[in-house]
């Protein structure tokens, strides 16, 4: 088993011993859009209007949740810095972990995205694009979140600098993933628009691990 | 000034007070690390005093 | 290509020597082009047939705009530089960049509100570039508190240089993002100004002042740069030779 491979099952494995971390965001992005909803109106028309927002807002924060953990419990037992002395490249065992904050975090938000989105009031027909724009949109939301969660290794009280250091980086996402949920619902054509997500995620995925395990080094001395 | 004027002075006095805000607190980071050596040199002459 | 110039310029006393050298040389001329661009904008130029005087507005937020943004380019820069080279003092430039940045960028936002309010009749408009100006912003924010997060100097000086060329990377990305989702949307735009057709009375004060400013950047930035020189080398002895 490759060396990324085997960080991204060990991950995974970790995770199923703490059920509890694992549903906590998927619970906040269920709380997110009911908060929505009875902050603005029952009426599924117009909660129809704003279905795009609340969803990537929603999965947006709901990601975060579980990004402070990524590095820091490895951190603090020793174990990252095990991975930095392997031998093994640092950029691959850090893209294999967040295959794992993908798989537990982004991958289960992106199929509750269609039941969140029923109860917003978007129609059936426009599910899988929103999947897709969604599947697409929770990579490069992992990865972004991978480099500040990386850089914040040193930090006290990371979590809060976290966010205001990855949301701008996400505005991309957000602003394409949107469009698209907005194209979905509107039973228009978004292919190009997931394209434009599809390339920020292939982009992320070439860079984002290179700059974190930068980050990583950086954090452990 | 077309009634415009209402708008651009605060706008020009803004972005003036943000310049001379810039130049002066260059200048007081400067004079700052330079007490603050002056004062590390003149105690470790003293001799390393509690 | 003899390259011992550049490698100089990684000592210290010697970047404080040539730091304090060249800054009137910038100050000054920043000054008269700055005054002189001040003259010719509010009296010289003629009113704007479209915006009336209030196009008068460019001549602050256009600048601050284009410092906000070229900062935080050669804030990148310098932390790049001191990340691959290992060079403390580009490192201390980075640094010394942040605080200048990030308060043009607040100037660029509230001359751009100012503009808006007789424009549009609202103080907040989410105009692309409003909006990218309040990203930036926030990444200068973000900048500088990873800076004071972290106790340790040189992991803080690594670590903000890995935020700052993230940053620059997706600079671009951002802002053509945020135009994108302006333009899908129409929402109201509040600078038209970018027409390359503007008249020379109109033109060249506003070509002084972005020279004046960008002088003016790298006077402040060669101070504020001296005294981080100074603050990290503390206990050098070359230190103790300037202070005496």
């Amino acid at each position: 088993m490759s060396a990324w491979a085997g960080v991204l099952w060990r991950d995974l494995r970790l995770a199923l011993r703490r059920p509890g971390q694992v549903v906590h965001p998927l619970a906040f992005f269920a709380v997110v859009a009911l908060l929505f909803t009875l902050g603005y109106t029952p009426e599924l028309g117009k909660l129809r209007q704003i279905a795009p927002g609340v969803l990537w807002v929603g999965a947006l924060l709901a990601s975060q949740l579980s990004l402070d953990g990524l590095f820091r419990e490895d951190a603090e037992d020793g174990t990252l810095e095990q991975m930095v002395l392997s031998g093994q490249p640092l950029a691959a065992l850090v893209l294999g972990k967040t295959a794992a904050h993908w798989v537990i975090t982004g991958l289960p938000l992106t199929l509750m995205a269609p039941v969140v989105g029923f109860a917003l009031g978007v129609p059936v027909a426009a599910m899988p694009g929103i999947l897709c724009a969604l599947a697409l949109g929770t990579v490069s939301l992992s990865l972004i979140g991978a480099m500040g969660a990386s850089l914040t290794l040193g930090v006290r009280r990371g979590g809060v600098l976290l966010s205001l250091l990855t949301l701008p980086l996400a505005v991309p996402v957000l602003i394409f993933g949107a469009r698209a949920t907005e194209l979905a619902i509107a039973g228009e054509g978004l292919i190009g628009v997931l394209y434009l997500l599809g390339s920020l995620a292939v982009l992320a995925l070439t860079l984002a691990p290179l700059a974190a395990a930068a980050a990583v080094r950086i954090g452990l001395e | 000034m077309g009634g415009y004027a209402a708008f651009l002075w605060p706008a020009y006095a803004v972005t003036f007070a943000v310049v001379a805000w810039n130049i002066i607190a260059a200048r007081r980071a400067h004079q700052q690390a330079l007490v603050e050596a002056r004062r590390r040199f003149s105690a470790d002459a003293d001799g390393d005093a509690p | 290509m003899d390259w011992t110039w550049f490698h100089r310029l990684a000592s210290p006393p010697h970047i404080y020597r040539v730091a304090g050298t060249l800054t009137p040389w910038f100050a000054w001329p920043a000054g008269l082009l700055i005054v002189s661009a001040l003259y010719a904008g509010l009296f010289l130029a003629p009113p704007d047939y479209q915006q009336g005087e209030g196009f008068r507005m460019i001549y602050v937020h256009a600048p601050s705009a284009w410092l906000s943004v070229m900062i935080y380019g050669v804030m990148a820069t310098a932390a790049a530089v001191g990340l691959i080279w290992r060079m403390k003092v580009a490192h201390a430039a980075a640094a010394s960049c942040a605080a200048i940045g990030a308060s043009f960028t607040f100037v660029s936002l509230v001359t751009g509100m100012l503009w808006g309010k007789p424009m549009w009749g609202t103080y907040w408009v989410w105009d692309p570039r409003l909006t990218a100006q309040l990203v930036l912003l926030i990444l200068y924010l973000g900048y500088m508190a990873l800076r004071s997060g972290i106790d340790d100097l040189g992991r803080a000086d690594r670590a903000s240089a890995v935020l700052a060329i993230i940053g620059v990377v997706n600079l671009p990305i951002i802002r053509y993002s945020v135009e994108w989702w302006n333009s899908i949307h129409q929402a109201p735009s509040v600078m038209k100004m970018e027409r390359p057709s503007m008249p020379f009375d109109m033109l060249a004060p506003l070509l002084m002042m972005l020279l004046g400013f960008t002088l003016l950047f790298a006077a402040v930035m060669l101070v504020r740069m001296r005294a981080e020189v100074l603050r990290r080398e503390r206990g050098a002895s070359w230190v103790k030779e300037v202070v005496s």
